[in-house]
């Protein structure tokens, strides 16, 4: 059994839950308080990943990230390397595939908490980043969590989007989907099923434990 | 210190249109029927929303000023703000609400025993009674030392017993603060036991004739609208 791509995707889910609970938060946070002109386009726009096919948003990312595209040409100033075919490139991918995943929980969860409660903590003279901190994200635990297990799972199972920009490079960009796929090609049944059935325990276990989250954080 | 403040604004139903001053060690009962813009004053004084013209100024600080383009934040005024039903934050419990903002952690202490609520220092707010829900905002806004208490309805959605429970403890808390108080009611016995001073609002406007013509039950087409039988019915207990 191939463990080392089963590292490189538990690492690669861990890296981008993290990285996008942390990023998507305001942004959620913008799109449930703030009201301004062409919000509903920037919305459709977040959520694009989710309604795009994952090898056309590899694609993107291909040309984006691309020695000639201007992130792959900005990180190739920087450190002197390609961000193509690295676990920082398909961490990229892996953010911007799964970024609908992350902000739309936390937005509802947002958007479900009373105003009062914000212009309380307003008058008790909390500033407005203050009152995010200390009043809208603990009261919203449950969206987090669903937002945080929602990533982690949609992120072990990217395949189209991973292979585009990072290929097949062993303990690198390698993930679990990506061996299953090459276990097939080479028709070896026995290693894909292997690695196949072990997702189903995972993903099995991460579901329960988002209905344990959802319940334990209500109030 | 003495809070006065004047207000113009256009409202669906009707114009606001009134001024006042309250001094320290005072307590000014802004009373009238429901809908009539009481609240709407009330949040225009903690800065929450914004008259279309007018002035508030507290001591020698101006808050707003539409002519000078002042509006102070609703976080600098520095006020106590105990709102109609119940806005403690449902993840703490009384305790930590109540330190939430507080100078000094030993004064809520002081203040959970004077309002009975110590026994219940660890519990949610979702767990207790709304007497003591709305004991805990009250211990919540003093803890900040506010130099403005406003309590908007704070005891509207309680039963008669407990109301008049608090209303009698917060007339002897009256005594021991020197801020200046505005409260809210529509209930007439409320205002004349807690009221140093008593200022109707009808439709936006001061009206001194509608305390006589509630308690007189003058009928006129004025008084028979439709929140002016909330008092009358406020007399019975």
């Amino acid at each position: 059994m191939d463990y080392l791509a089963f590292y490189v995707t538990l690492k690669l889910a861990l890296v981008t839950t993290f990285i996008l609970i942390v990023l998507a938060a305001p942004i959620a946070y913008v799109l449930a308080y703030l009201r301004f002109p062409g919000k509903s386009l920037l919305e459709a726009f977040i959520y694009l990943p989710m309604a795009l096919p994952p090898t056309a948003i590899g694609f993107y990312l291909l040309i984006v990230m691309g020695p000639k595209g201007f992130v792959g040409r900005a990180w190739e100033t920087i450190t002197g390397g390609s961000l193509l075919f690295t676990f920082i490139g398909i961490t990229i991918a892996s953010i911007v595939y799964s970024i609908p995943f992350a902000v739309q929980p936390m937005k509802y969860a947002f958007a479900k908490i009373d105003r009062r409660l914000l212009e309380a903590a307003y008058v008790l003279g909390l500033s407005k980043r203050a009152a995010f901190l200390r009043v809208v994200i603990p009261n919203s635990l449950g969206g987090l969590a669903a937002a945080a297990v929602l990533v982690f799972l949609h992120s072990i199972g990217a395949f189209g989007v991973l292979l585009m920009v990072g290929g097949s490079i062993p303990g690198e960009t390698k993930v679990a989907s990506i061996a299953i796929y090459e276990a097939v090609e080479t028709m070896n049944y026995r290693a894909a099923g292997m690695i196949a059935l072990s997702f189903i325990p995972i993903s099995y276990a991460f579901l329960l434990l988002i209905n344990k989250l959802n319940k334990d954080s209500h109030i | 210190m003495n809070i006065s403040a004047s207000f113009k604004k256009r409202l669906k139903y009707f114009d606001l249109d009134i001024s006042f001053s309250c001094p320290s060690e005072n307590m000014m009962v802004m009373i009238g029927p429901s809908g009539g813009g009481k609240t709407t004053i009330i949040r225009m004084l903690a800065g929450l929303e914004s008259p279309d013209e007018g002035k508030v100024i507290f001591g020698g600080e101006v808050w707003f000023d539409s002519f000078r383009l002042i509006n102070l934040s609703p976080q600098k005024r520095l006020l106590g703000y105990v709102f109609q039903d119940y806005t403690l934050f449902p993840h703490l419990n009384l305790y930590d609400n109540a330190a939430f903002v507080a100078t000094d952690k030993k004064e809520v202490d002081e203040l959970f025993d004077l309002f009975k609520i110590n026994h219940l220092r660890k519990r949610k707010p979702h767990m207790v009674s709304g007497g003591e829900r709305q004991r805990c905002a009250i211990c919540q806004a003093l803890a900040r030392h506010p130099r403005l208490l406003l309590l908007d309805e704070p005891f509207s959605a309680l039963d008669v017993i407990t109301r008049r429970g608090l209303r009698e403890e917060l007339k002897i808390l009256k005594g021991t603060l020197s801020c200046p108080i505005i409260y809210v009611t529509h209930d007439i016995n409320e205002a004349l036991f807690l009221a140093d001073e008593i200022l109707p609002v009808v439709d936006g406007k001061k009206d001194d004739q509608w305390m006589q013509r509630m308690i007189s039950r003058v009928p006129s087409a004025t008084v028979s609208t439709r929140a002016a039988r909330e008092p009358r019915l406020a007399l019975v207990y």
